[in-house]
Order: structure tokens, then C-alpha cells, then sequence
């Protein structure tokens, strides 16, 4: 009954989208709207063959461990597209001939950049975050995850968000702010994602078997609840048609910046900071087969780092319209911060640290241990770059990019792949992965990418910082801007090559893993919900 | 768990076990804890000393009666205070004396130089060497005039802009043969090729073409860039003779040129510069290669 139901509604759906799609005001959302339409029809064609056949209840002693499987794979395939997009706009800056002509408008910088930026904190960080917190809230929780199939609502809804932003920005909608760049429609469709996953988890969460809900689960918590939170106060806005993809922000000059980077620096700390952490208090003591460092660290930095972060963004908005008050409270709450986050880091080392004889055998050991290592080094450079007279050197220079990215691909991508690699035999049922050499050169390209693309940006921020503000003996400014720009030429091709090799690794991973399915001896499965003691 | 550290012995776990994970007793690392509290104390008192804590109607203003406004203009300030002397004299004196006095001389082209990175490098380039429209600055083939006088002019009304407000920016315009229907198709490839003749070292398109150009020539654009091409300085009407082109000189974009005609607009600086600033800019333009 409830699949007839489900059929009409599928089908009303599409007809909107379809309309919608008929009257568009613009490209983006006309194909945006067509893109949804597909969807809807794809799901509706599924639910009908399915109709009739008997409904098999899902056998509430086994985890689900199919929606997992599928974020396993998105993460590893989107990662993939994040890097080569990543790859290509690094090169772009490098050679600006790569902005062709005939690609105008869809392909060049302008366009890709926020396309790399979603893909890799949103495709990749965020599937990789979806699919571990399910892994890790059915194990240790002892319970299948609540809500039947709605897990594979968050799955799909998700990446047809994804579809539908990424499209969007090459064919021009955006919203202009960063990391928040979908318009309107796709805003609300992530808002209904977002309440969904936030269902799931906390109903395994209430269903758990243990009696105490383990540390890495208030970090996904905190995540998902913080991202919903941010996600709907950033995006106010009013569509100027219900057909067209422009939108209007409801907030305007200052105090739209002030929501901006109060949402950009949270994203930072909820979505790359505290979920990650998550993803960190499971598998780094799984793989390690080491009890959690200290139980106490743990629940005080927590609440400190929940507490402290969300009033950090305004080292964002230093020297700018942004009252000079604004600007000081969120320098100190960095400041602040600095310890709170290491004790993520501490946690993290000290639980490797009675396995550092694994560290020659196990490179997935030596890929956390690294992960955990960029970690502490960007929140201790970023706690130093939020002092206004450090921030007056490098705001606007590269230093900030390589900040990201010591962050980003030393911590987000090292710990993930550390994970994917976890699972992978463990999902799969496979007795182990299928070469652990090519995790080490895995591990080797990943990592003096990483450095080749953190030292090249630290030397050209610093250069263009010290180059701006160089002036003569008069007090007369010694370069142009095109002069700073013409200096760090060498140091961009440095950071591509980076890149390239990051790339690279991540690509052998996908091989590595697919080989694991394919060929490495099977085991008997372990997914029965029991409770550790 | 596979191994047993020695370290659960000491300090024990918390008891519970989630899918094999323990977590131990271990206390707050004391340095942890202790940079904690200074970071906290630090934080306080920066927060005492600076402009932080919102009110009902106005933040706190620190002690320290810092302000990052109030910290620009003081030092934008302190710098024109030291250079007031050099700038009241570079702005006084005659224009054509100040290549004359070493001192003055110096400060007006490092000053130009840091004006001409921060204005002028976007249109002609940080070398001042110019692009496609933008005219090259280091040659002695000038539009308007290579005189010191001229340039000063040039730059402090501009060139066919709307914004000056003694509206004496620079102004000429040549007529669009083509789309205002002056000249047929065929007249324009000739004067063309006949312009293609006279730079040294290019080749019209057609040569037998030439002739009938040069009569072309004769009735339509020698009023402007005179009879032997060589341009006027009172129209800003480039010299067709120097094989240096502002807008290209194959075929094709004589052909645009004559057909569309061009129209190459540059700002009028007296209401963003200082007299000084223009002054030294000016200098310093002049003193590229091409001054007169
Ligand atoms: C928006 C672009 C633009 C900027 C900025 C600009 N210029 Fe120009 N400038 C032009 C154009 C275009 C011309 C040529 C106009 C014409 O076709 O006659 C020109 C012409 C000149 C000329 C005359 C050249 C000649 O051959 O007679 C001088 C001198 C000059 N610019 C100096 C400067 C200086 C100094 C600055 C900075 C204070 C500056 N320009 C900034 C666009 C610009
Ligand atoms: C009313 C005066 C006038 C007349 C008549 C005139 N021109 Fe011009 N011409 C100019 C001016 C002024 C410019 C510079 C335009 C600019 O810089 O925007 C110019 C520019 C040009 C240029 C571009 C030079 C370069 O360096 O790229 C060419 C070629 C040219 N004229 C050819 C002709 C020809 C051929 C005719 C006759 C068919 C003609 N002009 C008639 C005033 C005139
Ligand atoms: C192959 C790897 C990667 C390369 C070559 C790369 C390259 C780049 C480049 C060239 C930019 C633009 C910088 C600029 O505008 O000057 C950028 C921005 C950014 N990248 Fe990456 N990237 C990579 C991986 C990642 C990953 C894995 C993440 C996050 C998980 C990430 C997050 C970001 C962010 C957040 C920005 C915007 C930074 C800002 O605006 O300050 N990148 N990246
Ligand atoms: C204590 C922790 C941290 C603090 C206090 C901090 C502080 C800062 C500061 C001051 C900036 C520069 C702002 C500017 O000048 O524009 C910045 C930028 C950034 N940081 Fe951090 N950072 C921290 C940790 C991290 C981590 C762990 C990551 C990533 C995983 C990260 C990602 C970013 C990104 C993406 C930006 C660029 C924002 C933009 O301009 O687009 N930060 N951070």
C-alpha cells in the first residue's frame, strides 16, 4: 500500500520538476530541475518493480552495512574528482592559458575553484563522514541503524545534492558565498537530507545496546546538529522566482559577512574539525588495538571545543568593516581554542604511541599517525594566523591557502583513507586488503605531496605578505601586485606537482581497494549486533 | 584487545568497552592543562586591553585606546608629515626644472614609480611596455605629446573620459568609415593596404590596391594624420609610418580599426592623485626612454 503512495508522490515529483524545468528562468536551473526530474522518475521506475514482491523485514541483528559499502565507494570515487578538479585549477593559476577560450564561462578558475572546494570538503569529506558514522554508530552502539531504508534516503539524497550543486556552479549558479555557494532549492533540498541523517543517527543512538554512548559518537553528533544549525541561518535567502535559481540574502553588507565566515569558520570546525575528530576516536584505536589515551581529555576537550568554536569566525573578517570589538573576540576565542583542539591531537598520539612498533609494519598506522600530526600543526598555526598582527601578513596571501590544505589534505584526507582502508576488508568480508605495499606508496606520494603543497604555499604567502607591504626608504611601495604574482610562478607549479602526486596516491588507493573486493581471500562475516561486554 | 599496555595497569580504564574500544584513566597532561589556563589568561587580558566586550549600545574600548582605523591614519599621517617638505616643493616648482634638481628629482621618480605600480600598471603594464590598446610608454612614439607639460596633462585630465571635472580631458575622435557607411568595403581594404605600404618593413595585403588607397587616403585621413602619415599630436592621431601600432597592424585589424573605428579611454587622476603624485608619476613617465 504505503509503495502506491510512495509511487503517486514520486510521480507528482517528477511532473513539478518537469514544469519547472519547462518555465526556467536560466540554464542552471532548468537543468538543475531536469536533473531532479530523472531523479524522481529513476526512483519511481525502482519503487515499481519492486511493488508486489513480499516485504522482507530487515533482520534487526545484523548492522546495515549496504549504505556504508556505497559511502565507502562515493567517498573514495568523489575524492578522486575533488584532487584531479583541485589538480587542475592549481595548474590553472600556474599557466592561465589553461583558462581556454572555449571553455569560457563554464571551465575556467572562476568556476572550478568552488566545484574543487565542494567536491572535496562536501563529496568527499562529507560521504566519508556519512559512511563512518554509520559504520561506527551501529558497532558501537550494538544496533542497526534506525529508520530502515532512510539511510538510503540520506545516501542518495545526498548525492543528488552533490549532482545538483556541482552543475550548478558551472553553469553559474552560486550564491557568491564561500563554501554555502547553492542557490536556494538545492539549500532546501540539503536541509531535508540533513534532518534525515540527523533521524538516523540519533535513533541508533536511542536504540543502542551499550550503556554508554562512546566519545566518537558525541563528535558526529555535535557535527551533524552544529551543520544543520549553520546550513539554515547562512542560507536565508529569498528566490527572486520560483523558476530561476537567483536568490537574495537576507542579511546585507557587514553583518551577511559576519554570518558568512561565522558559517565558514564552523564549517571548519563541525564539519572538518569535529567529525573528523569522530572518525579519528574509532578507527585510530581499532587500528592501533589500543584502549583511548585518556577517557577524561577526551570529554574535556569536547566541550571545549564545541563551546569555543563557534565564536572564532570574526579572525576571518580582521581589518575589514567588521568592528574592531568583533575582531578581538574572535582572536582570543582562537587563541583559546588552541588547546582544545590538541587535545584531539594528544588523544590521538598518546593511543598510537604504545604502537609504534606497528609504525614500521602497518602503513595505515603511519597514515594516522601523520593525519593526527597535520592536525595539531594546523590548529597551532591557526590559533597564531587569527593574531591580528600575524593576520595582517598573511590574510589575502597563500599562507591561508596552505593552511587549508595542511589541514585538509593532512588531516581530512590522511584519516579518511586510513578509514577507507580499515573498512574496505572489514565491509567486503575480505581477510585483509590486497597489497600493502601499495598503501606505502600510497602513504609516500600523499605525504611529500602534502609537504611539497604546504611549503610551497608557506614560502610564496609569506613572500607576497613581505612583498606587498615592501616600501622604500620614503615610505613609497616598492612592488605591483602583477610583480608578487610574477614571483610565485615557480612556487605554483611546486604546489601542482603536489597536488599531482596526492592525486596519484588516492588513485592507487581506488585501485587497492578494488582489488580487495575483487581478489583478496573472503572471510566469514562479522556483522551480528553484540554489545562489547 | 591483543596486547595489554603496560599502562592499563597503572592508571586502570574507565570500564566500558564499545566494539573492543576501552578508553584509560589517564589525568589531563598537567602542561595541557596549565597552557590552557594562560591562553585563558592571556585571552582576558587582551580582551581587557583591546576594544571587546559588546554592550547595549557600545563595545568595551580597551585601555589601550587602540583602534585599527585610528592605527592607519596615524601611520598614513606620520608618513605625510615626512614627506610634506618634498611634496609642497615637487607641487610648486616649474614642471621642466625638477629633472634639474638631483634631490627633487630622486623622490619624484621613486614616488612616480610607487604611484605607476599602484594606478597605471593595470592598463600599461608593470613595465609600462602597454598591451593591445594600451599605448607602450617606454618609446618616443607618444599620441598626445612626449613633453613633460603634455604628459602632465595627459594624465592629470585624461584621455576621451566623461569624469573630469574641468572637462579638458583629451578628446578626438575618428570617424567609423565602415559602420557609418563614410567609405564602401572595397575603399577601406584599399586605403588599407595603402596604410600597410607606408610603415617600413610591412607589406600591403594587396598590392595592387595601393594606388587607389593612397586616393582613399588623400580625401578621408589625411586631416587628421596628415599627408605623409605621420600622424598629429593635436588629435592624438597616431603616426601610421612607425611600424608601432596601438591596435595591430595585420589586415584584420586595420581593417576593424578603419571599419569600427576605436576609442581608447583612460581616467582623468586629478580627482584620485595629489598634484604631487601626478607630478611625480609624470616625472617618472618621462623619464622612461621616450621623454621630450
Ligand atoms: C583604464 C586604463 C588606463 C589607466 C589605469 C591608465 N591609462 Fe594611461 N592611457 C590609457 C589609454 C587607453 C591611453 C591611450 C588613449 C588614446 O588612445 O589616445 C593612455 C594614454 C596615456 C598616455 C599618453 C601616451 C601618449 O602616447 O601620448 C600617458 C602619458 C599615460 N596614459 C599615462 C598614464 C599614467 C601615468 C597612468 C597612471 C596614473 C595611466 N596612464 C593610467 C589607459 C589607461
Ligand atoms: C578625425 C580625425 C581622424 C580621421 C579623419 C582619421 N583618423 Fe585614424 N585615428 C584618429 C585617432 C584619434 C586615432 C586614435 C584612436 C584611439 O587611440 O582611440 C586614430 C587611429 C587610427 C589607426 C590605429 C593606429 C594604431 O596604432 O593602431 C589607424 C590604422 C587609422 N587611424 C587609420 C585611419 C585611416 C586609414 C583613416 C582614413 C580612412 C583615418 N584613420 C582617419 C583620428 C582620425
Ligand atoms: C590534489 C589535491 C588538491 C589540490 C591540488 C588543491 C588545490 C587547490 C587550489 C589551487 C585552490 C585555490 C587556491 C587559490 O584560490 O589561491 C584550492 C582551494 C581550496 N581547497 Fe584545495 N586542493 C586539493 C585538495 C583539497 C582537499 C582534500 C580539500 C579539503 C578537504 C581542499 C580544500 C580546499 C579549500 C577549502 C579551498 C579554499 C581555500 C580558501 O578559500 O582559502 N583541497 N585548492
Ligand atoms: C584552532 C584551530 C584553527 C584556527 C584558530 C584557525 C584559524 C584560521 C585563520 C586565522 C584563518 C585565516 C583567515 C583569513 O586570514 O582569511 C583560517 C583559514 C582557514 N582555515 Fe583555519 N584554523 C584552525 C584550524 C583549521 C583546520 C583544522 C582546518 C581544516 C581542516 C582549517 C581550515 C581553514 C580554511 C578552509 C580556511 C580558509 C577560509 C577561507 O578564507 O576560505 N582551519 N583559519
Amino acid at each position: 500500500m504505503s509503495n502506491y503512495i510512495k509511487l503517486i508522490v514520486l510521480g507528482l515529483v517528477a511532473l513539478m520538476a518537469l514544469i519547472a524545468a519547462g518555465n526556467a528562468r536560466d540554464l542552471a536551473y532548468q537543468v538543475n530541475a531536469l536533473t531532479a526530474a530523472l531523479a524522481a522518475v529513476a526512483y519511481f521506475l525502482y519503487t515499481l518493480r519492486r511493488t508486489g514482491e513480499p516485504v522482507v523485514a530487515a533482520d534487526q541483528t545484523q548492522y546495515m552495512d549496504g549504505v556504508v559499502r556505497a559511502g565507502v565507494i562515493a567517498t573514495a570515487l568523489w575524492g578522486v574528482v575533488g584532487f584531479l578538479v583541485g589538480v587542475i585549477i592549481a595548474f590553472q593559476l600556474a599557466f592561465p592559458q589553461l583558462n581556454f577560450d572555449w571553455a569560457q564561462g563554464y571551465a575556467n578558475f572562476g568556476r572550478l575553484r568552488p566545484l574543487h572546494t565542494s567536491a572535496v570538503i562536501f563529496a568527499f569529506g562529507g560521504n566519508a563522514l556519512i559512511g563512518t558514522s554509520f559504520y561506527v554508530v551501529q558497532r558501537t552502539s550494538a544496533a542497526r541503524l534506525w529508520g530502515g531504508n532512510l539511510a538510503w534516503f540520506v545516501f542518495w539524497g545526498y548525492q543528488l545534492f552533490i549532482v545538483l550543486a556541482a552543475t550548478g556552479y558551472l553553469l553559474g549558479a552560486t550564491q557568491s558565498k564561500e563554501y554555502a555557494e547553492p542557490e536556494w532549492y538545492v539549500d532546501l533540498w540539503l536541509t531535508v537530507i540533513w534532518l534525515s541523517y540527523l533521524a538516523v543517527f540519533i535513533g541508533t543512538l536511542v536504540k543502542r545496546k551499550e550503556k554508554h554512548i562512546y566519545v566518537a559518537n558525541w563528535f558526529y553528533l555535535s557535527f551533524i546538529i552544529t551543520v544543520a544549525m549553520l546550513h539554515v541561518v547562512n542560507n536565508l535567502s529569498i528566490p527572486v522566482s520560483v523558476f530561476g535559481s537567483k536568490s537574495v540574502q537576507v542579511f546585507s553588507g557587514v553583518q551577511d559577512a559576519m554570518t558568512q565566515w561565522w558559517y565558514g569558520h564552523n564549517a571548519v570546525g563541525f564539519f572538518l574539525t569535529a567529525g573528523f575528530l569522530g572518525m579519528m576516536y574509532y578507527f585510530v584505536p581499532k587500528q592501533a588495538e589500543r584502549p583511548v589515551y585518556s577517557y577524561k581529555l577526551s570529554i574535556i576537550h569536547f566541550w571545549a571545543l564545541i563551546f569555543i568554536y563557534i565564536w572564532a569566525g570574526p579572525h576571518h573578517l580582521h581589518y575589514t568593516a567588521l568592528p574592531d570589538w568583533a575582531s578581538t573576540l574572535g582572536m582570543v576565542f582562537s587563541i583559546v581554542l588552541w588547546m582544545p583542539s590538541w587535545g584531539g591531537m594528544i588523544n590521538g598520539l598518546m593511543t598510537l604511541s604504545g604502537a609504534w612498533d606497528k609504525l614500521r609494519t602497518d602503513p595505515i598506522i603511519r597514515m594516522m599517525v601523520i593525519s593526527v600530526g597535520f592536525y595539531g600543526m594546523s590548529t597551532f598555526e591557526g590559533p597564531m594566523m587569527s593574531i591580528r598582527a600575524v593576520n595582517s601578513l598573511s590574510h589575502y596571501t597563500d599562507w591561508t591557502i596552505g593552511h587549508v590544505h595542511s589541514g585538509a589534505l593532512g588531516w581530512n584526507g590522511m584519516i579518511t583513507f586510513g578509514a577507507l582502508y580499515f573498512l574496505v576488508p572489514k565491509l567486503w568480508n575480505r581477510e585483509r586488503l590486497y597489497s600493502l605495499s601499495l598503501v606505502s606508496w600510497h602513504f609516500w606520494l600523499a605525504t611529500i605531496g602534502i609537504i611539497l603543497y604546504a611549503a610551497s604555499m608557506w614560502v610564496t604567502g609569506i613572500m607576497e605578505g613581505l612583498m606587498w607591504r615592501e616600501v622604500d626608504a620614503n615610505g613609497f611601495l616598492v612592488n605591483s601586485f602583477a610583480d608578487t604574482v610574477a614571483a610565485k610562478f615557480p612556487m605554483y607549479v611546486v604546489r601542482g606537482t603536489g597536488g599531482l602526486l596526492f592525486l596519484s596516491g588516492a588513485i592507487i588507493m581506488c585501485y587497492n581497494l578494488y582489488m580487495t573486493v575483487k581478489r583478496s581471500p573472503a572471510v566469514e562475516a562479522t556483522n551480528v549486533t553484540v554489545p562489547a561486554e | 584487545m591483543a596486547k595489554q599496555p603496560n599502562k592499563k595497569q597503572e592508571v586502570g580504564t574507565t570500564g566500558h568497552s564499545w566494539d573492543g574500544i576501552e578508553e584509560l584513566n589517564n589525568p589531563l597532561p598537567r602542561w595541557w592543562l596549565w597552557t590552557f589556563y594562560i591562553c585563558i589568561v592571556y585571552a582576558i587580558g587582551y580582551s581587557i586591553a583591546y576594544p571587546a566586550w559588546p554592550g547595549i549600545n557600545k563595545a568595551t574600548a580597551g585601555f589601550l585606546g587602540f583602534s585599527t582605523r585610528g592605527q592607519v591614519a596615524e601611520e598614513i599621517a606620520a608618513v605625510e608629515t615626512k614627506l610634506a617638505p618634498m611634496n609642497d616643493k615637487l607641487a610648486s616648482v616649474e614642471l621642466a626644472s625638477i629633472s634639474g634638481d638631483a634631490e627633487l628629482n630622486g623622490f619624484a621618480q621613486s614616488a612616480g614609480a610607487a604611484v605607476f605600480k599602484t594606478w597605471c600598471a593595470q592598463c600599461h603594464g608593470d613595465g609600462a611596455a602597454g598591451a593591445k590598446g594600451y599605448p607602450n610608454l617606454l618609446d618616443d612614439d607618444w599620441l598626445w605629446g612626449g613633453a613633460i607639460e603634455d604628459i602632465h596633462f595627459t594624465i592629470t585630465h585624461g584621455i576621451r573620459n566623461e569624469d573630469d571635472p574641468e572637462g579638458e580631458a583629451r578628446y578626438s575622435e575618428m570617424p567609423a568609415f565602415g559602420r557609418d557607411e563614410i567609405l564602401e568595403k572595397e575603399e577601406i581594404a584599399q586605403v588599407v593596404s595603402y596604410v600597410m605600404s607606408l610603415a617600413p618593413g610591412s607589406t600591403p595585403a594587396d598590392a595592387s590596391m595601393v594606388e587607389a588607397g593612397a586616393v582613399v587616403y588623400e580625401d578621408n585621413c589625411a586631416a587628421c594624420h596628415m599627408e605623409d602619415g605621420t600622424g598629429d599630436r593635436m588629435q592624438g592621431a597616431p603616426n601610421l609610418t612607425d611600424a608601432i601600432w596601438l591596435y595591430g597592424g595585420d589586415y584584420d585589424a586595420l581593417m576593424e580599426t578603419v571599419t569600427n573605428a576605436r576609442y581608447g579611454v583612460m581616467p582623468n587622476w586629478n580627482t584620485r592623485l595629489s598634484e604631487a603624485e601626478i607630478r611625480a608619476v609624470a616625472t617618472y613617465v618621462h623619464s622612461l626612454g621616450g621623454g621630450e
